[in-house]
């Protein structure tokens, strides 16, 4: 079994308090840090480690602080990235709640290293009480000399602060989360110019996710060799994998980069509900392709899901058993992108609605023959053609349910209801 | 009749416009507390805001009109958030918004004529280790079925 090393404290009473978190060595890397690294040394550390974003994106770390400008003559600025809401994912909501003292420790490494004097959190708006936590959090910090003016006595000030999102899923894009703490709507931006250069009000801002930040201080710590020594060649560190859905035994599971799925579906979730025999699983949040259950002999890491076809995104595992209707899964998820699709471009606008339309009138019994190609022609519309990814995760599903379960959408079709036995014909069958 | 605001939210959303580096920047927190001190964002209640942050309504506006958590009309005391999404869907979310609709004799979107409760569906709440759940007001309530939900609703009763 593995060291655990971000969830190491979570089942300890008041893990999330400030005591708990110094007593197993926390703020000892800000100690470390602002006792005699350099700014640039402490960029080189976390370049070295190999660390990558793990919002979903999996960017270099370390190689993205490094794009900050000098000397630009505009404030730096740090923003953590707390507004998780991509289906399937809860794992950010793990620290705010049980140990917020690693990603705040994280936040002002970070901000020390990119020059930032203020920094902020972008949490989700539903996260009321995550957001309480995190203001008690932070009057800790001060009582300690942690945050605020000449921070331990060594010169280097910073001030946190923390926006409300309030329920839109697109802000967790980062150039949406910048438009969004600019107090406008949730709207995405084209790239380049990148945050890194061009970010919050016109400054340079580096955008980290909780998960991120919490692993900094221990690369501060431990160093970059051992961290690189933990996972894969190219998907260093450890990993927090939700996994939900179908299985005995849904939760936060920490493990290596690297780690089996299928491992972690059968030995640590406790295998599927009700000993059924398993059908499809979403590796990364419902924004990445679905796998087939002969497809789940796969290491969780970057890429191995790429080469696969599908990615590692957010490490949201949704799990579907054998009597799950892959064409309503589907219809689910379009509601989900119709919803929260932020009309800015017309494609994605326009063409998910009529996604989420098509696929209720074939989960209905009025599907009409042609109706999985215009699905498809519509996927064509809308991928590439947008400013964001939105567009692009919109439609990941749809194109990769047809791929891999097309007779389900043609029996619907032809038979004006689903290929899935109901749950009084299982019952029936099963007697 | 004009939207006044108490003197504490007054000074705490005066306090925001001081730390963030502008104010539109402070818009998202304030008008979370507006919507606390209103209980929703009728026009009257974002003037009033424009008036103490020096921002236009029609900014105000435009931010509000964006996101599900701003609430544009009166709602129930308290307001019942279900997430219908993926994980949740897999794991019986149908079945508890079902019995919720027949208790609360609602439909999603509507407030109960006591106004006790509204009912909304909710996109992903990042809670899907304990599908189905719901949220009430600021809190998470887990691992619903029937029973839970007939004890849980009796607590705001």
């Amino acid at each position: 079994m593995m060291e655990k090393i971000l969830t190491r404290n979570i089942n300890i009473e008041n893990s999330h308090k400030i005591g708990t978190y110094i007593n197993s060595g926390g703020y000892d890397a800000l100690r470390k840090i602002l006792g005699g690294l350099s700014p640039e040394e402490v960029t080189d550390i976390v370049k070295s480690s190999g660390l990558r974003g793990r919002g979903g994106a999996g960017f270099p770390a370390g190689v993205k602080w490094g794009f900050v400008p000098k000397n630009t003559g505009k404030p730096i600025y740090l923003v953590c990235n707390a507004d998780e809401s991509e289906p399937g994912t809860f794992k950010d909501r793990l620290m705010l709640e049980k140990d917020p003292h690693m990603m705040l420790e994280g936040i002002v490494i970070a901000s020390y290293a990119i020059g930032a004097n203020t920094a902020f959190i972008y949490i989700r708006g539903e996260f009321a009480e995550q957001t309480k936590l995190l203001l008690e959090a932070l009057e800790e910090m001060k009582g300690k000399g942690f945050l605020g003016k000449n921070i331990l006595n060594s010169g280097y000030d910073l001030e946190i602060l923390i926006t409300r999102g309030a329920g839109a899923y697109i802000c967790g894009e980062e150039t949406a989360l910048l438009t969004s703490l600019e107090g406008k709507r949730g709207y995405p931006k084209i790239k380049p110019p990148f945050p890194a250069v061009e970010g919050y009000l016109g400054s340079p801002t580096i955008v980290n996710n909780v998960e991120t930040l919490s692993c900094v201080p221990h690369i501060i710590l431990r160093g970059a060799d051992w961290f690189k020594s933990i996972g894969t060649e190219k998907s260093a560190g450890p990993k927090l994998f939700c996994v939900s859905g179908h299985v005995r035994n849904p939760g936060v599971f920490e493990f290596p980069m690297g780690t089996s799925l299928k491992e972690l579906i059968y030995e640590h979730a406790g295998g599927i509900l009700h000993n059924r025999k398993l059908k499809a699983v979403i590796p990364g949040g419902s924004s990445t392709p679905v796998l087939t259950e002969s497809e789940i002999d796969i290491n969780l890491d970057y890429e191995s899901l790429a080469e696969a076809g599908s990615m590692l995104g957010s490490a949201g595992i949704i799990v579907m058993d054998e009597y799950t209707d892959m064409v309503d899964a589907c219809y689910n998820l379009s509601k989900f992108y119709a919803h929260e699709s932020c009309g800015q471009c017309t494609p994605c606008r326009e063409g998910v609605p009529w996604m989420k339309m098509i696929l209720g009138r074939i989960t209905n019994g009025n599907g009409r023959r042609n109706d999985v190609e215009l699905l498809l022609d519509i996927c064509r519309s809308i991928e590439k053609r947008t400013i964001c990814p939105f567009g692009d995760a919109a439609v990941a599903p749809v194109k990769s349910y047809i791929d891999k379960f097309r007779e389900e959408f043609d029996y619907y079709i032809e038979n004006k209801k689903s290929l899935i036995p109901t749950e009084s014909e299982q019952n029936n069958n099963g007697n | 009749m004009p939207s006044e605001f108490s003197d504490s939210a007054k000074s705490k959303i005066k306090n925001l416009m001081e730390v963030y580096p502008d104010n539109r920047s402070a818009l998202m927190n304030a008008l979370h507390i507006t919507q606390q001190e209103f209980s929703y964002l009728s026009f009257d209640a974002l003037q009033a805001l424009s008036e103490l942050m020096d921002i236009p309504v029609q900014q105000i506006e435009d931010t509000a009109s964006f996101y599900t958590m701003y609430q544009k009309e009166s709602i129930g005391k308290n307001v019942i958030w279900i997430c219908h999404t993926l994980p949740c869907a897999l794991r019986g979310s149908a079945t508890v918004l079902d019995y919720l609709k027949s208790k609360l004799e609602i439909e999603v979107g509507e407030t109960t004529k006591d106004k006790r409760f509204t009912l909304m569906k909710a996109e992903c709440l990042a809670s899907c280790d304990t599908a189905p759940m719901m949220q009430i007001n600021d809190e998470y309530y887990e691992n619903l079925n029937n029973e839970m939900i007939d004890k849980i609703l009796g607590r705001f009763e």
